[in-house]
């Protein structure tokens, strides 16, 4: 409701047993134990760098190739008009969790910089700006909960503030002991006008539809 | 959505300062602008089998102050919570403002919040969260908002002052309380040791010889508000006047070689805006060789290479989520005083590009100064603030 200069392009959702894509069920968990390699292999993706990731940055990884999948740009060049803005509940916790236990014990001492470097909520937001070449803001938030208001309001004042940009990745990318949570969305600018569309009820929908 | 012009003045009103130089902004400036520097030699500290140099707080310290400001004592917070608080505490007592009023949003700037309770934790999992630690903070002053976390690597001080400036222009806030903290351990300081970014010595920003960094605990706060255009400010007002966060899109924890993104910054903070006003540029010079060869490259790259410029970090260390606050805070300080403070630890100056390093402190021109500051995830951000005459 309100005056909207943005539109969702496109949208992710992935949990713990499927993966969504603009209404779409892209698939299903199956018997396999390594359900982020099993998406990564179901969507023909080549990016050997995927497997060095800790959970958090592969979900993202993964969300964004599907966002972006059917759209069409330069790949190649540093894009400044384009941003990446995340959040989540758990920030780097699900790493931080397997750094500490390279730690844990004096005897078994071997501090790891290739899980170290994951130790940051917002590597996830590095990964995706380096995989689409993303040169705008890169932005990273905590909160309890996904709230689809909030989301809108950090998209809303994003296109609002930053004229120059034209697609916005904006969504919840969240990993926790009890797996992946992720919505994520495309955005690109549009001219302001009246709308009657509840954007945060519509991406409240979309997070809770699974 | 209330959208407040863009051209409505943000300015700040009250600051705090928790460090080993000093538990306020003024006795920090005091220490630094007498080239106190608080980095020490640790060894066994934290139970790691390396010794590495850090400036830390001094825990007895820090709970003699909590304790004297919060009558139920100590027990219950943990030193970033109380270190945190007490920083907010003093900048909401200058800003003279009523935390519990819903006109007041707090924001928490951490990289890491409480991880060292990954070893041990007496308290509740949750205790773990950023977002619970900054509830911890908001609940502390009764304040009735959810807080925001932005965490944003070594930028998350930089980002929540940006992320306050927004809130204050489209969420209709009056004031923004922006805490930034981290405390060291032994996850934190093992880890920059696993990649070998840790100095060996005290820490030599700029210097040619430089070998790494050294990390620092502390906790700053400032707050914020906003007011019509034109509305008459204080002589010495610290100004909030351009901003942008830019990524490298190069690599997660390797700075640009170009130094693209912080370039891409520094032009976007600066945009139709007369740079010989900078008085200073207070650069984020951690002493790693990569960081600080980028930012010199990015500064040349931008047409900036004649304005001093200094980091900070040779007086108590990278603070992590402090750092862009606490940074901002004594820059204000120094500009107020016409000066520009030294970059401590720097003594021949080599980097890949010629700037102009600050050796000694020195009078300066211009009222207004750049923050610049960079980190892992390739994000550079970039704060530009003018001081009222």
């Amino acid at each position: 409701m309100g005056k909207h200069n943005f539109d969702i392009e496109s949208y992710c959702r992935i949990t713990n047993d499927k993966v969504v894509v603009n209404n779409e069920l892209l698939m299903q968990k199956g018997e396999s134990g390594d359900w982020l390699a099993d998406i990564y292999h179901h969507i023909g993706m080549q990016y050997p760098k995927f497997f060095k990731m800790d959970h958090l940055c592969k979900v993202g990884t993964l969300a964004a190739e599907l966002v972006l999948k059917d759209k069409t740009f330069d790949r190649e060049t540093v894009k400044a008009d384009w941003a990446v803005i995340l959040m989540n509940s758990a920030s780097s916790l699900d790493d931080d969790r397997q750094y500490q236990e390279t730690i844990r014990d004096r005897e078994n001492y071997y501090p790891s910089p290739s899980i170290f470097v994951y130790t940051l909520a917002n590597i996830v937001t590095g990964e995706i700006a380096i995989r689409h070449k993303i040169g705008g803001e890169s932005s990273f938030y905590v909160f309890e909960h996904f709230d689809g208001a909030r989301m809108d309001e950090l998209v809303a004042r994003a296109f609002d503030d930053n004229p120059e940009l034209n697609t916005l990745l904006c969504g919840w990318v969240d990993y926790d002991t009890d797996g992946c949570d992720v919505l994520l969305c495309s955005f690109i600018r549009k001219e302001s006008k009246e709308s009657s569309e509840n954007i945060a009820e519509y991406l409240n929908q979309l997070y809770k539809n699974q | 959505m209330e959208t407040t012009e863009r051209n409505h003045i943000i300015y700040a009103i009250g600051e705090g300062v928790v460090s080993p130089l000093g538990f306020t902004a003024s006795t920090v400036y005091e220490a630094v602008r007498n080239g106190e520097r608080a980095g020490r030699a640790h060894e066994g500290t934290f139970g790691l089998p390396e010794p590495f140099f850090a400036s830390l707080l001094d825990e007895a310290r820090l709970k003699n102050a909590f304790s004297a400001l919060w009558d139920y004592g100590c027990d219950g917070y943990t030193k970033l919570e109380m270190a945190a608080i007490l920083a907010a505490n003093q900048a909401i007592e200058e800003a003279n403002i009523a935390p519990d009023r819903d006109n007041v949003i707090f924001i928490l700037s951490t990289t890491k919040g409480n991880v060292e309770l990954l070893e041990d934790n007496p308290y509740e999992p949750e205790r773990l969260y950023l977002w619970h630690t900054a509830q911890m903070v908001a609940d502390f002053f009764d304040n009735p908002n959810t807080p925001i976390v932005v965490s944003n690597a070594c930028i998350s001080g930089c980002a929540a002052q940006i992320e306050a400036f927004r809130q204050l222009r489209h969420a209709g806030y009056r004031y923004a309380v922006v805490v930034g903290a981290d405390m060291l351990s032994k996850f934190i300081i093992s880890g920059f040791q696993s990649f070998k970014a840790l100095s060996p010595e005290l820490c030599k920003p700029f210097d040619g010889s430089r070998r790494g960094l050294n990390l620092g605990e502390g906790a700053a706060a400032l707050v914020y508000t906003i007011d019509d255009p034109g509305t008459e400010l204080p002589a010495g007002t610290l100004v909030a006047e351009g901003e942008a966060i830019c990524n490298d899109a190069n690599h997660i924890s390797g700075p640009s070689r170009t130094g693209e993104g912080l370039l891409r910054a520094i032009q976007k903070a600066t945009k139709g805006y007369d740079t010989s006003r900078t008085a200073f540029i207070n650069a984020h010079g951690t002493a790693t060789p990569y960081n600080d060869d980028m930012e010199s490259i990015a500064i040349h790259r931008a047409g900036l290479q004649d304005i001093p410029t200094n980091s900070l970090k040779g007086y108590f260390g990278h603070t992590l989520g402090a750092a862009g606050i606490l940074e901002v805070i004594l820059s204000a300080h120094a500009l107020r005083n016409g000066i520009v403070l030294a970059s401590a630890g720097t003594e021949e100056p080599g980097t890949a590009a010629d700037i102009h390093i600050c050796l000694e402190t020195k009078p300066v021109q211009g009222d207004g100064f750049l923050k610049l500051i960079s980190g892992f995830g390739g994000s550079n951000a970039v704060l530009r603030f003018s001081i009222t005459k």
